[in-house]
């Protein structure tokens, strides 16, 4: 339902857990390749299969990343508070009618289900981005258009919504292979240029969905990357790790996916980088092993707790100190 | 049958127009790459005349559909129409989203027997049960056409195949399904049935609110073959037709003499009006009891029961019953969509 309102233009979105992701993984990946946007808000819950279903975790990651068969990518935002779920809303919405695609926010119970302390919500300030779509006047004006062809050099087309008074809107949605002008191909050039398209939108993104949250502690060589809800249990170690142990950090809170800059010259900056996260496989730590420089991923070291509570700060600060030997 | 056709005033006769001005050639798609004689391309031809005859605007109208043979025909007519072929079986939830988004889209979503009566049953039982304003078209081949003509949901009992093998369960019957379930106006048809198609289907155009349409339609390649109850030879062979059925549209000025002793009359939402000359005596199409058990005799009977069963033209649909705007969503402007601070703080001040 998600989809079709997104085609037709509203803004839409819904709202499930890890089941309802696995369960809706083929619509996922029809959004994905014909482009069309929606906001998926993930309340991550302990899985594999029913799991945990009333307790917390960040189960979903890589799954959420790669959701659907074939060569399919998904823009995550990861928000850590309830006033981030606020603000972050608006730039899921924006983002998904920029990219034309589906926008997963990751939230988790704790997040999503339990009573949190908020300051109140700051008015939004962004405008209303409603994306790359064409009137009638423009059509009026370019005669036509092809809904599949990168204009523009960042990846992403233009696209019409059904009821556009002009007869040459209409364009063909569909999963099956496409050309430039949104007809069944199955043409060798057509597919790999519309696919080598979507990647290039893909890594436009990149530069457009919300830059992390950087911490510096005193000229600190150890660094930290967590997000979501982990946030909360992270910045009390930080303070454990320099009471107790004497021990600075740097601490980089993700708040999106695709990686942008800040994260890879975080890698490189520091000579540890510990991922702390709340699933079994150090889901995040695997995207980011994906996305630096191989040499350096060996900097990178796991703290990854899977309990069903939410993280506290003393599993971090033991884990943590028993790596570095102290 | 009456076809609107407006004459324009030049002495120069030019292509037949209909009421807005188009000709029927607006109405057309692609070529189709179906198998020649199959029954689809014939339905999709009475959807160009139909959609051409009643004058709809191609510009409002939607054609979504799911997967497979029948998920395909879109593209074989309305080319200024926006497509959307969704995923097996899951076209009825992109068709709701769409409709909910812009309530002045006219849908028609085309599915098949595998598409609705096997994988799509859940959104369909679903689709039936809210009455959206949408014509939910069944090309019911009573096999798998795309995956070498294996049985579907919809094959009848004792039903062979070309291999020989035989159905040995019972059918869906979609109609009894979507009229227990509250559809508003229910018929099967034939695809080599142009009248009576082409009558239900302007029908259709006029209804707001869920039309279901189960057409048979034979599937030349894996099921039109001696032994088979979906081939053209049985359909004719063992068509019952419930009644003879007309339309007038509504910006038809024509007075059809009729006996309401042997004619029944239906008013639809916009003025146009069904004239169903009774073929069974006692049958009324506003009784689903009656409709229910109608069917179940056909069934019985071995017949092919055509003709509308179900019709209510006054149920409430589910987009008036959401209150949704006249407005398409997408064209709200920020001023209706981002309410003032003040309401943000009003909100917050509350959570206190």
């Amino acid at each position: 339902m998600v989809i079709g309102a997104g085609w037709a233009g509203a803004r839409s979105m819904t709202a499930t857990a890890g089941p309802g992701i696995s369960l809706m993984a083929e619509f996922a990946g029809l959004a994905y390749y014909v482009e069309v946007p929606g906001v998926i808000w993930d309340i991550q819950r302990v899985g594999p299969s029913t799991g945990l279903p009333t307790r917390t975790s960040q189960g979903d990651i890589v799954s959420t990343a790669f959701l659907s068969h074939g060569d399919t990518k998904n823009i995550m935002l990861i928000p850590c508070s309830v006033e981030e779920c606020f603000t972050m809303a608006t730039e899921a919405f924006n983002l998904a009618e920029q990219f034309q695609t589906l926008v997963f926010v990751m939230s988790d119970l704790d997040l999503g289900m339990n009573n949190w302390m908020s300051d109140p919500f700051p008015y939004p300030t962004t405008p209303i981005k409603r994306g790359k779509v064409l009137s009638k006047e423009d059509l009026d004006r370019l005669g036509g258009f092809a809904r599949y062809k990168d204009v523009d050099g960042d990846g992403i087309g233009y696209r019409t919504l059904p009821g556009t008074e002009h007869p040459a809107a209409a364009y063909f949605a569909r999963g099956s292979g496409h050309n430039e002008k949104a007809q069944y191909s199955e043409r060798a050039d057509d597919f790999e240029n519309n696919m080598e398209r979507l990647n290039r939108k893909f890594e436009t993104a990149r530069s457009f969905v919300p830059r992390p949250e950087i911490t510096k502690g005193n000229n600190a060589k150890i660094g930290i990357i967590g997000y979501g809800t982990s946030h909360w249990g992270i910045t009390e170690s930080r303070d454990q790790l320099r009471a107790e142990y004497a021990i600075e950090t740097d601490y980089l809170r993700l708040r999106a996916y695709p990686f942008t800059r800040e994260v890879h010259d975080f890698v490189e900056q520091h000579e540890h980088v510990y991922v702390v996260e709340q699933n079994r496989d150090a889901q995040m730590l695997s995207l980011l092993k994906l996305d630096v420089k191989p040499e350096l991923t060996p900097r990178l070291r796991s703290i990854a707790h899977i309990t069903g509570l939410p993280l506290d700060a003393r599993s971090i600060t033991d884990e943590l100190t028993s790596m570095e030997g102290k | 049958m009456g076809t609107t056709t407006v004459e324009p005033g030049s002495a120069t006769p030019g292509p037949k127009t209909n009421r807005i001005g188009l000709t029927v050639i607006d109405y057309k798609g692609g070529k189709t790459t179906l198998c020649a004689g199959c029954g689809h391309n014939a339905i999709s031809e009475r959807i160009i005349e139909a959609m051409f005859e009643m004058g709809v605007e191609p510009e409002f109208v939607i054609k979504p559909s799911g997967i497979g043979c029948s998920s395909k025909t879109p593209a074989y007519f309305l080319t200024r129409s926006h497509s959307f072929n969704a995923v097996h079986g899951r076209m009825p939830s992109v068709a709701t989203g769409a409709l909910l988004a812009n309530r002045k889209l006219i849908c028609i979503g085309v599915s098949g027997d595998g598409d609705t009566a096997s994988i799509g049953i859940g959104q369909f039982v679903h689709l039936m049960r809210r009455n959206l304003p949408i014509i939910y078209l069944i090309e019911d081949h009573g096999v798998y056409g795309l995956t070498k003509g294996q049985f579907s949901a919809t094959a009848d009992l004792g039903s062979k195949l070309k291999t020989g093998v035989v159905n040995d369960l019972p059918p869906i019957d979609t109609c009894a399904l979507a009229i227990q379930l509250g559809a508003t106006l229910v018929g099967r048809s034939f695809s080599g049935d142009k009248r009576q198609l082409s009558a239900m289907l302007k029908a259709a155009i006029a209804h707001k609110g869920t039309v279901m349409l189960d057409v048979v339609s034979p599937c030349v390649t894996f099921n039109d073959h001696e032994g088979s109850t979906k081939s053209y030879k049985y359909v004719k062979e063992h068509e019952e037709t419930l009644q003879d059925v007309s339309f007038v549209p509504h910006f038809e000025d024509i007075n059809v003499e009729y006996d309401p002793g042997s004619t029944i009359q239906v008013t639809m939402h916009d003025g146009s009006r069904l004239h169903l000359r009774k073929l069974e005596e006692d049958y009324d199409p506003t009784n689903k009891v009656r409709a229910l058990t109608r069917l179940t005799e056909a069934h019985e009977k071995g017949e092919v029961l055509t003709g509308l069963f179900y019709v209510n033209p006054e149920a409430p649909n589910f987009i008036d019953m959401l209150n949704v705007v006249d407005q398409p969503l997408a064209t709200l402007p920020d001023s209706m969509t981002r309410p003032p601070k003040e309401v943000l703080e009003a909100c917050m001040e509350e959570l206190r």
